[in-house]
């Protein structure tokens, strides 16, 4: 074991990040690296590659990184960005299929109890524990 | 030949192009998404112009890379990784030296490319409407070609009007993203419309 799967939100609104990292931290406290980012790259609403790649950076782990997102652009952004991990990590960050706040929510949980990267993502698209 | 004067001028015009309408293109956003199109492409497109003579100073294919790295990084909607794709792809397949076949198998694969990134397909109102018939033209060839690349996206961006979203934000809208030119489609005729400019020599 070499320690819990990270979570990474990513809003198109930096409030809605924050805010949700917030909840995530009530939860799980620190046991799990956690990465939030929104806004587009001059700070207004939408999202940014650059800013996502910092964010899997910050909550990175060796058992890989779930992401959390809530809009289309959100989605695609964090898609590309994952192509540009470099090639040890890319297999290792899934993009979850689920609403960016309960999902983000259940998904720390799980991860908090050591559970695997695809039962992470699991829990957060299915919103029940596995 | 490619060379570095064409390169320069070809991101240059269609930069400029794109950063002339983004007012249009975000208040066609308005009309069916979330209206930051204009601005976002605005934001893509004046960080190429700002590395406009680096980017030129490589081949053909490293310039086109370089622009779809920059748009991917900058443009902060769905719209950068999905332009920034259709550069890269381009990039990947086309050399200093092209022939109109090499254009042609380029953008086969770049549509590909973008509707892998996009999870859509032709008819679901998005710039791959525009990018398709233009590939459509693009393989005829014949008399005119320039003057028939130019209509052939005009009217293909036109043809969105039409469409129900299926992709993207105005999905969302549903019956109610019918009436509306879709926003990507514009964009993508308008850079269509500049490369043409330039490879005719008006720009």
């Amino acid at each position: 074991m070499k320690g819990n799967v990270g979570i990474v939100i990513v809003s198109h609104s930096a409030d809605v990040a924050r805010g949700t990292a917030l909840m995530v931290e009530q939860m799980v406290g620190r046991e799990v690296p956690l990465g939030w980012c929104g806004g587009d790259p001059d700070g207004g609403l939408g999202t940014s590659v650059e800013a996502i790649l910092a964010a899997i950076d910050k909550a990175w782990s060796e058992q890989g990184v779930a992401i959390l997102v809530d809009l289309g652009g959100a989605e695609t952004n964090s898609e590309m960005a994952i192509e540009m991990l470099p090639e040890s990590r890319r297999s290792r960050v899934v993009v979850c299929n689920a609403p960016v706040v309960e999902g983000a929510v259940m998904a720390a949980t799980e991860a908090a109890s050591g559970a695997p990267l695809d039962v992470v993502r699991r829990t957060a698209e299915e919103l029940t524990p596995a | 030949m490619i060379d570095r004067q064409t390169r320069k001028r070809l991101l240059k015009t269609v930069a400029n192009r794109v950063i002339a309408c983004a007012d249009e293109l975000t208040d066609l956003d308005r009309a069916i998404g979330d209206g930051d199109h204009g601005a976002n492409m605005r934001r893509g497109f004046e960080a190429v112009l700002a590395a406009v003579d680096d980017l030129s100073a490589k081949s053909f294919g490293e310039s086109l890379k370089g622009v779809g790295t920059t748009l991917v990084m900058k443009v902060g909607g769905a719209s950068g990784p999905l332009y920034g794709t259709l550069f890269l792809s381009l990039g990947k397949s086309l050399a200093d030296e092209v022939d109109r076949e090499q254009v042609v198998d380029a953008f086969v694969a770049a549509i590909e490319a973008v509707k892998a990134r996009g999870k859509s397909d032709i008819g679901q109102k998005t710039m791959l409407d525009v990018l398709y018939p233009v590939l459509g033209v693009l393989r005829e060839s014949g008399e005119d070609l320039p003057a028939r690349l130019k209509t052939v996206a005009r009217l293909a961006a036109e043809s969105t009007i039409p469409m129900k979203a299926i992709r993207g934000r105005a999905s969302f809208l549903g019956e109610r993203s019918i009436g509306h030119m879709d926003p990507g489609a514009r964009s993508a005729a308008l850079m269509v419309d500049a490369v043409v400019d330039v490879m005719e020599g008006f720009a």
